[in-house]
């Protein structure tokens, strides 16, 4: 054997490592601790706006807050939390050794936190951390930028390479590495979800890179992209950023539909339905999302023509995804389902997914959002998606897994409280967001108009709720990372199929060095 | 020859030495930009960090491969790692090209008040829309250039060369297959230096473009979109130039030979050629780029 078979001792283990398992692990954490620092700062949004009127922060601070939530949240813990599953799930099922390029895999966890590092440091730097929103748009990231969006840019810069390299790897490993007999039709859909994200972040984050290049250059180096008076155009900045920006949120989603395409089946206790059409299904997806950026920016003066066809490309996405929705619940109907934790927060994805999904359809209405633009209800749109979307996939992935990873099983009791809180949490933050989008708040402001008073103040306390109960998963998680708790058997769940729940669990720190033979 | 177990490296020091130098050069960029004056050395050191981490990982890859430790599919893994590398690179370029097309067919046409209902029209009534842009719409905070570089003389000189320079290495690669060692040194040290002429003619233009034309970054957004077009181009010629570079040194020192001259013993890395099919893929990429450049940056 040309490596040696126990992982390395001390803090060299996991600077060095070139094993997927590690790295996986680093990546969870990391982007555990992220989803915390991420959601300090909403409770502080949350705090500010319990009631009108300016209470706790100055409005720069709160631009700030929500600019870096934004970045935190997506770049920091959703994106790291999949790439951390699919280092430990990939290789694992598909019957390799290791992800492909296991050198290239610690390179691109390791920038993570020298990126992020830079990101919270611009907290300290004069003038402010970034205060123009998530999708910092120029001139408010260029003219009118603070000086730390420089640094802003560069840890864009670092986060792009990490994401790059993360892609290749994943796409050579799932192209190279699957066993002897398993052919793309026989790939689990983590396998096939993942292949099809890794193709979106290699063709938007280099797009992100240029249009942040592009701000590098205006701000420092006197050129006019985004300035009308050279000949350029600020509205451009919205375009090239949304053509990074569309994929980007499939980019959060995929994953998540391939996580629970592996546990509804699992507790349902048959075979996923439609396991082509969700092959099928999640590839339109990915092939619509570049064609649809547009519809982020309806108001900014398009012409007609264009206001039509990015409204028609964006309905048509509510096909292939309503294909998934519609197989997820085919697969429950007459399974004689249980509802251990993983299971709970999997239907509640796709109850709430497909709540966020709808209202995603009213916003993809041109003319209705003329009204609803820039308002809490797309707030509330995005909160839907990402929250008990992207967030719940990846808890009820942890829970699903974590059994395998450490060889302990979580507390079932715990799991299924920290459910029922989060579950009410979300819907108390979230939901009235709706309405009071709809009756005319607009997002990203610190106070708001006496009538929003009451929804606000239920929304905050939902914050508080869903946030505090997170730590119940930290504890949970924490156990069985400390091997508290009942060992778990290799196959863990009773009806799992696949082969990451034919090795033992814990998983040894090699598997499959032969590789397996699929049927 | 080759391996048959897929080879994972045991730990590696060179990937956080990566990330280390990456983030201290970024960190020490943005330091310069936003006015450190002590900033510059740091830059310096970082970027010696960063060569001997890529030294350092270079060497342990060809040491490695030298072992024939390398099965045939983790050849397979580097070359789909580089191919779709250099997908990504061309979704870089990608969006540098959409801000060409949009400001040209978009954005300025608009501010001309094409289209009637457009209110950009409004805000410099005097101002009409031309490709290359010679007049920008506030000439004092943008001075427009005077004239713009012509495709037809020293870009198609350029053209010329790149196209060649394809040819050549295609050439180089096949004497390498047919184990003619020093024709495929001969053909490929005459890439390199088409692709070190065309980078000394880029260079010649800028300072033309500067000194002559007042085309600057400074100038308009045809200086903006001109400038880091070929820029980057120009950037990625020169990361190309120095792989053909290294190739061609690992060529003199016989890496690529079949039977090693010392021990007389098959060579197990020769049959791979990942290295050089790499830095040809990648000359390739930047010669295709450039076509693009020619055509919607210089002629059109």
């Amino acid at each position: 054997m040309t490596h040696s078979a126990a992982p390395a001792t001390g803090i060299k283990r996991w600077l060095y490592t070139t094993n997927h398992k590690d790295i996986g692990s680093m990546y969870l954490i990391f982007s555990l601790i992220m989803l915390l620092v991420g959601g300090t700062m909403a409770l502080l949004i949350r705090s500010e706006l319990f009631q009108p009127g300016l209470q706790l922060m100055q409005p720069d601070f709160f631009n700030q807050m929500t600019t870096l939530h934004g970045v935190i949240m997506v770049f920091g813990a959703i994106m790291p939390a999949f790439v951390g599953m699919a280092n430990w799930l990939i290789p694992m099922m598909v019957g390799a050794p290791d992800m492909a390029l296991p050198r290239i895999n610690n390179w691109s966890f390791w920038l993570l936190p020298f990126a992020f590092s830079m990101v919270l440091s611009t907290l300290f730097m004069e003038g402010g951390a970034p205060n123009f929103g998530w999708t910092f748009y120029a001139p408010l990231s260029t003219t009118y930028a603070p000086p730390s969006v420089t640094f802003f840019i560069f840890s864009v810069h670092i986060m792009g390479i990490s994401s790059v390299m993360g892609a290749v790897n994943v796409i050579a490993t799932i192209m190279n590495m699957r066993a002897p007999g398993m052919n793309y039709m026989k790939m689990p859909m983590f396998v096939w979800t993942w292949l099809i994200t890794a193709f979106l972040l290699l063709a938007v984050m280099p797009v992100l890179a240029g249009v942040v290049t592009m701000m590098l250059m205006d701000i420092h180096f006197g050129t006019s992209f985004f300035d009308a008076a050279g000949g350029g155009d600020p509205v451009m900045f919205q375009h090239i950023f949304w053509f990074f920006g569309h994929p980007e949120v499939y980019i959060m989603i995929l994953p998540a539909f391939g996580i629970v395409s592996h546990i509804i089946p699992t507790f349902a206790r048959k075979p996923l339905f439609g396991y082509h059409s969700m092959v099928i299904a999640t590839s339109s997806i990915a092939v619509l999302s570049f064609i649809v950026w547009a519809h982020h920016m309806f108001t900014v003066g398009m012409p007609l023509v264009g206001e039509l066809f990015f409204m028609y490309s964006t309905m048509l996405i509510a096909v292939p995804t309503g294909v998934k929705v519609f197989n997820w619940i085919a697969t429950m109907f007459r399974g004689s389902m249980t509802f251990e934790t993983p299971m709970l927060f999997s239907i509640a994805f796709v109850v709430l997914f497909t709540i966020g999904g709808l209202s995603g359809l009213m916003l993809a209405i041109a003319p209705a959002d003329f009204q609803y633009h820039d308002t809490y209800f797309v707030v509330a749109h995005f909160h839907y998606v990402l929250v008990p979307g992207a967030l719940f996939s990846i808890i009820a992935g942890v829970y699903f897994w974590i059994p395998k990873w450490t060889g302990v099983m979580y507390n079932e009791a715990m799991g299924k409280f920290h459910f029922w809180m989060s579950f009410i949490g979300v819907n108390l933050t979230f939901f009235p967001m709706h309405f009071i989008g709809l009756a005319g708040m607009p997002r990203r402001i610190p106070d708001y108009a006496l009538q929003f008073a009451d929804f606000n103040m239920v929304a905050s306390i939902g914050a508080f709720l869903f946030g505090l109960s997170q730590l119940i998963f930290v504890y949970n998680i924490v156990q069985c990372m400390r091997q508290r708790g009942c060992p778990a058997s290799p196959e863990v769940w009773e009806s799992a199929e696949g082969l990451e729940w034919t090795v033992d669990s814990p998983a040894p720190y090699h598997t499959f060095q032969t590789p397996p033979v699929i049927k | 020859m080759s391996a048959d177990n897929y080879y994972v490296p045991a730990q590696s020091k060179w990937p956080i030495i990566g990330a280390v130098a990456v983030f201290l050069m970024v960190l020490s960029t943005a330091l310069m930009i936003t006015g450190s004056d002590t900033a510059s050395i740091f830059f310096i050191l970082s970027s010696c960090l960063m060569a001997y981490m890529m030294f350092g990982w270079f060497q342990n890859v060809i040491q490695e491969s030298q072992q024939g430790l390398y099965s045939d599919q983790l050849n397979r893994s580097f070359r789909l790692g580089m191919l779709w590398f250099i997908f990504s690179e061309f979704m870089f370029f990608a969006a540098f090209f959409g801000a060409l097309f949009y400001v040209r067919t978009l954005a300025l046409p608009w501010l001309d008040g094409e289209g009637g209902k457009a209110s950009t029209a409004l805000l410099w009534p005097e101002f009409s829309s031309t490709w290359p842009l010679l007049n920008t719409p506030d000439p004092e905070k943008y001075p427009a250039p005077s004239g713009v570089i012509e495709a037809w003389k020293l870009p198609f000189f350029n053209t010329l060369l790149l196209v060649t320079s394809s040819i050549f290495i295609t050439i180089s690669h096949h004497k390498l297959k047919a184990n003619k060692m020093a024709a495929a040194k001969t053909w490929l040290a005459l890439t390199f230096l088409l692709g070190f002429t065309f980078l000394c003619v880029q260079i010649y233009e800028y300072i033309h473009a500067y000194q002559d034309l007042g085309l600057t970054l400074n100038a308009g957004i045809y200086g903006s979109t001109f400038f880091m077009l070929t820029g980057f181009h120009g950037a990625h010629v020169t990361i190309g130039s120095i792989m053909l570079l290294v190739i061609f040194l690992r060529m003199t020192k016989g890496h690529f030979d079949k039977v090693d001259s010392e021990s007389h013993i098959d060579n197990p890395d020769s049959d791979h050629l990942f290295a050089f099919e790499a830095a040809a893929w990648y000359w390739h990429f930047v010669d295709v780029i450039w076509l693009f450049l020619f055509l919607f940056v210089y002629v059109l």
